[in-house]
This record gives C-alpha cells, sequence and structure tokens, in this order.
C-alpha cells in the first residue's frame, strides 16, 4: 500500500499534528489499545523545565527542593550536557501530555506515539495504576493540595511549613500503603471531610493521650497492652494519626504529602514495564506508518536515531554505564514476548508453553494489565533476553573478601539470574524496610522504630539525620533499633 | 480525539517560587558565597551574576538508605569474560560498576553549583548594605532609554507609517518613472499630428506611431501609483535617558595601619558610590588615588592590594586630584563625585592644609565628597578639620564606619537628592 505521506520536512505545524495524531489513534485502535482521551499541551523549554521540577505535575506547591531540582536541570541543559526529555506524561484523565515546542514533526510523531498511546494505555489499563491511583480526581486533589498549603503558610509562616514539609518529603517513601487499597479521592467530598477530620481526629488523641495521666495503678496492669497492636509500615499515615501534638493543619499537609507518595507509588514499581510497553508501542505504531506509506524515509532514519539511543544498553564496564536501562530491558521484553507468540523456538516452547502460538496482541496486553516490574521480570524474562543482555549476577557479601559471579547468562543461570534480577526491582528489598514498633505510652512518649534487616543490610549514613525527621514529626524522643534476622537488636540510634 | 493545547504564551518562570525559596533557605551559605565574590572582583565589575557553590552534603535531602556491608546480588548486563563461579576483587569506593568519575569541569562533585542571576547578586550585597527599598530599587534598575524621533526609514510598523512622506514619494517616483515615457509620446504625438496635417499621409509610418503610442501609454499606466518602496514610517530610536558623564575619585589611606579588613569595608563604600553612579550617568570614569606620604595614581589592584607602609599625608591626594581634575577633568563636562577612606591617622599640621584645600578649591567642583573613617573610635585633627568642611559645604558627607551597614547613611543625602 502506498499513500502520500504526512508531512515531508521536519517543521510541525498544529494541523500536521492533527492529522498525525488521527492515524496513529486509528492505528493504536486497530491494536486494541485502550486509552483515556488524550490532552496534548505544546510548550517551551522553559516551560518544561518548570515542569521536571516539581515532579512534572502542572500544579503543585512550592518548595525549596523543587528550586533546586530546577537550578540542576536547567545548568546541565544550559551547557549541553543534557537533552531535556521530549515528553512529559501525566497519568490522568484526560492524560496530559506535553510536546516541546523544539521537537521536530518525527520527535513530535514519536513523542504522540509513545506517550498519548503507549503510556496513556498503560495508565488506563495496568492494576497497580486501576487500583491505586485515581486519575479523574489528582488534578483537582494537586489545586486542593496547593491552596491548603499556601493559606498555611499565610496562617502559621513559610518556615513552619517548610520544616514540616521537610520531613514529610524526608518520609515519603515510608507513606505509602502496599497492602491496603486507599479510598478514592475526589475534591468535594475531601474538603468536606477534612473538617471532619480534624475535629474527629483531635478527639481521638486526646483519648488515646488521656491514658498517660496516671489515675489508677491497676489501671496499667490492665492495660499494659503494647502500642500500636501491629507494627505499622505506614509511618507518615501514622504520624497522622497519632502523634500527639501536631495541629490539625500538619495533620492535613502530612495526609497530602502522604497521597501524593501513594499516588506516585506504582509508577516507581513499574519503570520497566511502563517505559517498555510505551517503547514497544511507538515503535510498532510508527514502522506501521512506514508501512502504509504514510511517512517518509528521512522520518524514518531521524525515528530510529532516537530509538536506538533510547534502548542503547551500555555494558557494566563503560564510562557511560548507569545501572540497566528501563527503556532497553522493556523494549527488549515486550518486543520478546511478541516474537515468542509469532515465531517460537524450541528453547521457547519449552520455557513459556502457554505463550506460544498465541495472539500477541492478546498476550501482551495480559502481561501489561497484570504484573509490576518484579513479577513481570519474574514471569516473562526469556533466556533469549539474557543472553543477548549478556546478564550475570554479582555476590557482594561482607562476609568474603571477593565478589563473586554467581550465575551467567547460560543453561544452569537463567532461572537464577531471573530471581535476582525480580528481586532487585522488588522496592520492599531496595528500601530498608522500617516499622513503627512501639510506644511509650505510660512513659515518655517515646517512640520506637524498628529496621528489619535484610541479607544483614546495615543502614547508611543518613540515618541519625533521618531520626531527627522522624523526631520532629512525632514530637518526642525518637529510637530507631536494627533488629537482624533472629529478631536480635544489631543496631540502636536515639534522637532526644 | 485528542485535544491540542498551545501553551507556550503561558508564563514560564512557574519554578520562581521555588528559586526564591532556596536561595531563601541557603542564605547563609549564598551571603558568604557573595561577599567573597566582592573581595575577588573589580569595583567597576559588581554588575552582573555571579557563579555560586554550595557544598552538596548541605543540600542533600536525606532519606532511608542502606549503607556498605550485608549482602547484596545484583544483575549487571555485559559480561565479557565472566563464567559462574568466578571470583573478582572488590572494587574501590562505590560499590556497583558506575564508580565516581571525576569532573571534567573543573568542578568537584561536592559543589551543588548555580548562578545567581545580577538581580540577586545585588539584592545579596545590598541586605548586607542595609539600603533602604527605594535605594534598592534604584541601584537594580537597568539603563532606562527614552524613545526619541529620528527621522523616518522605509520600513517599520503600519502605526507609525508617514502618510504624507509616502505619498510624496510616491509621486515624485511616478514622475521621475513616468518622464522617459512621456517625453518619447509627446515627441511622436507632435510626429504624428505632422504626418496626419501633411499632404500625403505614409500609412505604415502613421501605424507605426499608433502602435508606439499605445505601447508608450500601457508602459505610463503600468506605474503603479503606490508602491512599497515608497512608504515612509516614523522612526524612534531608544536613547539612554541621563546622558551625562561623571567621574568618581576614589582616594584612600594606604599607610601600615589599613589592613585588609578596613581595605574590604572601604571597597563596599567605593563600590556603592559606583553603582549609583553607573545608573545615574551613561558614563563614569573611575580614578584611584592612594596615599601615604604621597599621593599617586594606580589602578585598582595597587590600589586594594599593595601596602605601604610610614607616614601619613592626606593632603598629597587631595593636592593630586585638584591637579587631575584641572588636567583631565573639567568641572564644566564632568559630574565629579569623590570618596575618600582613611582610618584618621594624619600628620597634625597637615589637617588644615586638607580642610584649605577641599574648602578652597576641590568642593566647588564637586558634586558631593563623601569621607568614611574607618574603626577610629577617638577622633584626630583630621576628623575635627572635616567638620569644618561639612559646615561650610552641604555636598560634604562624613560618617565614621565600624561594619558595612553604617557605609549606607554617608550617602543618604546623595540617593535622596536623586529621588526628588
Amino acid at each position: 500500500m502506498s499513500r502520500k505521506p504526512l508531512s515531508e520536512g521536519s517543521e510541525w505545524t498544529f494541523e500536521l499534528l492533527q492529522s498525525y495524531d488521527t492515524e496513529i489513534a486509528r492505528i493504536a485502535a486497530g491494536f486494541g489499545l485502550d486509552t483515556y482521551p488524550n490532552q496534548i499541551e505544546i510548550i517551551t523549554s522553559e516551560q518544561m523545565m518548570d515542569c521536571y521540577s516539581s515532579t512534572g505535575m502542572p500544579v503543585f506547591y512550592p518548595h525549596w527542593s523543587f528550586g533546586k531540582q530546577f537550578l540542576t536541570v536547567e545548568k546541565s541543559y544550559r551547557r549541553g550536557y543534557m537533552g531535556l526529555a521530549y515528553e512529559l506524561v501525566i497519568n490522568s484523565n484526560p492524560c496530559i501530555a506535553y510536546l516541546m515546542e523544539e521537537n521536530s514533526m518525527t520527535m513530535q510523531a514519536l513523542v504522540i506515539a509513545h506517550a498519548c498511546y503507549g503510556h496513556n494505555s498503560f495508565f488506563k489499563n495496568n492494576y497497580l495504576f486501576k487500583t491505586w491511583t485515581n486519575a479523574d480526581a489528582i488534578i483537582d486533589y494537586l489545586v486542593f493540595a496547593r491552596n491548603y498549603i499556601a493559606e498555611c503558610e499565610e496562617r502559621y509562616g513559610v518556615s513552619a511549613v517548610e520544616e514540616l514539609l521537610d520531613s514529610c518529603h524526608a518520609l515519603m517513601n515510608y507513606g505509602v500503603d502496599r497492602y491496603r487499597r486507599p479510598p478514592a479521592l475526589s475534591i468535594t467530598e475531601e474538603k468536606h471531610r477534612q473538617k471532619e477530620r480534624e475535629e474527629y481526629l483531635q478527639s481521638q488523641i486526646n483519648d488515646l493521650w488521656l491514658r498517660t495521666v496516671p489515675k489508677k495503678e491497676r489501671y496499667f496492669q490492665e492495660q499494659a497492652h503494647q502500642f500500636p497492636a501491629e507494627p505499622e509500615e505506614n509511618l507518615l499515615y501514622f504520624f497522622e494519626k497519632n502523634a500527639p501534638l501536631l495541629e490539625s493543619w500538619q495533620r492535613e499537609i502530612i495526609r497530602i504529602v502522604r497521597k501524593i507518595a501513594q499516588y506516585l507509588y506504582p509508577q516507581r514499581q513499574t519503570k520497566v514495564m511502563n517505559e517498555g510497553w510505551a517503547t514497544f508501542w511507538h515503535y510498532t505504531l510508527l514502522n506501521r506508518l512506514y508501512d502504509e506509506g504514510l511517512v517518509t524515509d528521512g522520518f524514518m532514519l531521524e525515528f530510529l536515531q532516537s530509538h536506538t539511543n533510547v534502548i542503547s544498553q551500555p555494558p557494566y564496564y563503560s564510562n557511560h554505564f548507569s545501572g540497566l536501562n528501563p527503556y532497553a530491558l522493556g523494549f527488549a521484553m515486550m518486543s520478546d514476548i511478541r516474537r515468542i507468540c509469532e515465531h517460537p523456538t524450541d528453547e521457547d516452547r519449552k520455557w513459556f508453553p502457554d505463550l506460544v502460538d498465541t495472539d500477541w496482541t492478546k498476550t501482551l496486553d495480559f502481561a501489561m494489565r497484570n504484573f509490576k516490574d518484579e513479577s513481570f521480570i519474574a514471569q516473562y524474562l526469556s533466556p533469549k533476553v539474557i543472553r543477548d543482555f549478556k546478564l550475570f549476577s554479582v555476590l557482594d557479601d561482607d562476609l568474603n573478601d571477593e565478589l563473586e559471579i554467581t550465575h551467567i547468562h547460560d543453561e544452569d543461570g537463567y532461572r537464577a539470574v531471573r530471581h535476582v534480577l525480580s528481586d532487585q526491582y522488588n522496592l520492599g528489598n531496595l528500601e530498608p524496610s522500617i516499622q513503627v514498633y512501639r510506644v511509650d505510652t505510660r512513659g515518655d512518649r517515646s517512640l520506637t522504630l524498628r529496621h528489619y534487616q535484610h541479607h544483614r543490610r546495615p543502614l547508611g549514613e543518613s540515618t541519625n539525620e533521618m531520626l531527627r525527621h522522624v523526631r520532629r514529626l512525632w514530637g518526642f524522643k525518637a529510637r530507631l533499633e536494627t533488629v537482624d534476622e533472629n529478631g536480635r537488636i544489631q543496631k540502636s540510634y536515639e534522637c532526644d | 480525539m485528542s485535544q491540542f493545547i498551545d501553551r507556550r504564551l503561558n508564563p514560564k518562570n512557574k519554578s520562581a517560587v521555588n528559586r526564591q525559596r532556596f536561595l531563601q533557605r541557603f542564605r547563609g551559605q549564598i551571603r558568604k558565597a557573595v561577599a567573597d565574590a566582592v573581595a575577588k572582583r573589580s569595583v567597576t565589575d559588581v554588575d552582573r551574576g555571579e557563579k555560586i557553590q554550595i557544598p552538596t552534603k548541605d543540600i542533600s535531602e536525606p532519606t532511608f538508605r542502606h549503607g556498605q556491608g550485608g549482602r547484596r546480588e545484583v544483575v549487571q548486563p555485559g559480561n565479557k569474560e565472566f563464567i559462574a563461579g568466578d571470583k573478582v576483587p572488590r572494587p574501590e569506593g562505590e560499590e556497583g560498576g558506575s564508580g565516581n568519575r571525576a569532573s571534567d569541569t573543573g568542578e568537584g562533585m561536592d559543589e551543588f553549583v548555580f548562578e545567581l542571576s545580577r538581580e540577586e547578586f545585588l539584592e545579596f550585597i545590598f541586605e548586607d548594605l542595609e539600603l533602604p527599598n527605594m535605594v534598592k530599587r534604584q541601584l537594580a534598575r537597568e539603563a532606562t532609554f527614552k524613545s526619541q524621533h529620528a527621522g523616518f526609514t522605509s520600513d517599520g510598523s503600519p502605526s507609525n507609517l508617514h502618510v504624507i512622506r509616502s505619498m510624496r514619494e510616491a509621486l515624485a517616483r511616478r514622475t521621475a518613472l513616468r518622464a522617459p515615457s512621456s517625453d518619447r509620446k509627446r515627441e511622436l504625438e507632435v510626429e504624428l499630428a505632422a504626418l496626419l496635417t501633411g499632404g500625403e499621409p505614409d500609412e505604415e509610418r502613421i501605424a507605426a506611431l499608433s502602435e508606439e503610442i499605445a505601447l508608450l501609454e500601457r508602459r505610463i499606466r503600468a506605474v503603479p501609483f503606490l508602491d512599497t518602496i515608497d512608504l515612509r514610517y516614523r522612526n524612534r530610536i531608544q536613547v539612554p535617558k541621563p546622558s551625562t558623564q561623571a567621574v568618581m575619585f576614589c582616594l584612600m589611606d594606604v599607610s601600615g595601619s589599613m589592613d585588609e579588613v578596613k581595605k574590604n569595608l572601604a571597597k563596599r563604600f567605593f563600590l556603592l558610590l559606583y553603582l549609583f553612579l553607573t545608573r545615574n550617568y551613561e558614563k563614569t570614569d573611575v580614578v584611584f588615588i592612594r596615599h601615604h606620604t604621597v599621593a599617586l595614581e594606580v589602578d585598582e589592584q595597587d590600589f586594594f592590594y599593595s601596602r605601604e607602609t610610614g607616614g601619613t599625608v592626606v593632603s598629597s591626594a587631595l593636592e593630586l586630584m585638584k591637579d587631575i581634575i584641572r588636567d583631565r577633568y573639567p568641572s564644566g563636562d564632568w559630574n565629579i563625585y569623590g570618596a575618600q577612606a582613611s582610618d584618621g591617622d594624619n600628620w597634625p599640621e597637615d589637617s588644615t592644609n586638607c580642610s584649605r584645600l577641599l574648602i578652597e578649591d576641590i568642593m566647588a567642583s564637586v558634586q558631593y565628597y563623601a569621607y568614611i573613617e574607618i574603626n577610629n573610635h577617638e577622633p584626630h585633627s583630621l576628623w575635627m578639620e572635616y567638620e569644618k568642611v561639612a559646615e561650610y559645604w552641604p555636598n560634604f558627607a562624613m560618617q565614621p564606619i565600624y561594619s558595612a551597614a553604617d557605609i549606607y547613611p554617608v550617602f543618604r543625602e546623595l540617593f535622596k537628592k536623586q529621588q526628588a
């Protein structure tokens, strides 16, 4: 089939964007991609830097750390160390994507395919996003958050709010529920409930601490229960509900940071999948455009050049190496699933009997919907991808003087490498596991956190500083105990 | 259906508030960096931004992290020669393969570096000097321009179109372009009339003439009434507003008793005056005169950084200033400002010479003369004599200085006058 190309030169216009989008949407629908409606916004590079520096959100509350981020981005951009990302896309409904004015027509088409159809369909259908984020409400909620924080700054002073936000940001990764599904966000409800919450919370706190005033000796012997009854891993949630001295506006701000952390949490768990999915689809969609004769050879060459840059994976000994590239790994795995469905080898038949000779669009769709990085790798990483990447696992044990190469890309190693790599994407292993263990409700109200060690790994240098943030939120003495796998306390930190 | 929105005209700088927050938070470190920068810079070079470095550890945002040690197994790409069971020595420093590469820009990785804009830089200087807001605004302002008529140009915006000029051009062009054809046509018409009235008309010739006349008429008609080259626009240019010049004399005692601290205070003093002058005059010259027992005109480097020993004769500097004014800066053409910094030491016999020189010669030709006495707790004879000068001349200001914040009052009169 040969048709007239949509455009020849590298200049884009709104009419051209429209016609590319129409064609890409048609092809994407043909492959069964299910997306939110798109809202595509054209911005300048300065505006892109602005977006960059506050977690990519179109509205966000002000904080010095975003200023620092902005300075960093600006410096490396001005010096040409770093190109800005071509796009930014937000998990909202409608799905907001930013295109930069400076991009050529080819790049705009690439970005539309990547963000507006790739990421967009991932946001809409992956189970983590479906369960844990509310695409409909996020923008409203951010507006609410920004206004609320501005109001607090006016009422209680910028520095008081900033201190609180510093502490909340430090503990942001410990402000997510991993197992409980959070209630849906809604702006009107949020405003309405906020008042109720304030009053209710304060009364609860009072109740909890009333018991600290000694009444009768016997009462305490009866009440010798531990608080909290179960260890709590969502530290921010615990502070919001239980810290004795916080005022209601402080609880609300903790809640805001917690909600945003929760919203961002699925993105941290699906880097490889999300980028792999989007990259796979921009590659597939644009190739189809080319097959239909809608784009020129020049377009394809420019596209392939940036595509190749995006999915390059330097080896571990290279100067450019900075870990596994999620785009590269994700793209390779997604493409590999298609290959296994369409052109399986004997090896694939042995490893993936359920995948071979199925409809690749359905299989891939299933993979996208029901996994996160950790489980996706455990399920789908094939020997071929392991060989292509020449993956090998290294054991660094401080009991040994040397590093040991435990497994490589060979018949004996495939399963083990896959297992180690899957673990590597388990956020639970990456971050130290720290939970609220006990509050001394009858004594000095001190708080004890416990760090449950995994493979004897100790806490890093920032621990004492972190404990000061915990102390600030809790309001009383804070203690952190590192507990080894046998339940023995290895090390203890304290902040008065 | 996707919706496209053009946001390019939305305000950028959405992050400006975050930047301000950042500067506010690290005020202490930045102020120190600014003070260092001022010490390093020339007086005439204060009017631009500065690169600021802050130790990275001061601005890091902590999180709970794993430290070194324990047992960890990681997967890396790009195996070359390893097989399972190989042992390799643990690499030095960073774990993982990335390591810490030295930066090739000369900045350490331990420093967070960013640019302070000119406004922000001045803001930090002014903060130290405790300038009132009015003055800060006045000094931080860019040179102002006034738009002025400057004749006419052949291109411009339609709103500046000058109709009469354009029509006049059009008329001239029409006349000029039509002239050759008109002349020729007139000649031919005369010839044609002669032929027609003559005895036996030469039909062929008549036809040829008529045809040529018709051609010429078409040619005349083809000259347009108004052409783009006729258009004339009013031209406006931007001229810097106060287009005058000033010279600033910096006089400083460099005898042994002036140490680095005193000189740095003096530098702030000269710097402030310089900023004021550059805002108010298009061109500002600076003359540096240092003195101990004899005075010498020097460049800025020598002025601030060379040290002399020996006694102090202030009048030598004033003599030199007087001579330079006479030779190079006639007071009719130049606005002259004097700024003198000293720790107050002088030969007692010389002080009367100083006040006499100022009262009789110098003060008449200068706009303003400011004197600061640095870290001197009991006034010497020079101070007493200068008090007399202040009585005679209202444009003479003097002030003892103990810290940077004391500098501004010296200039109070100066800035007040300018605002009026």
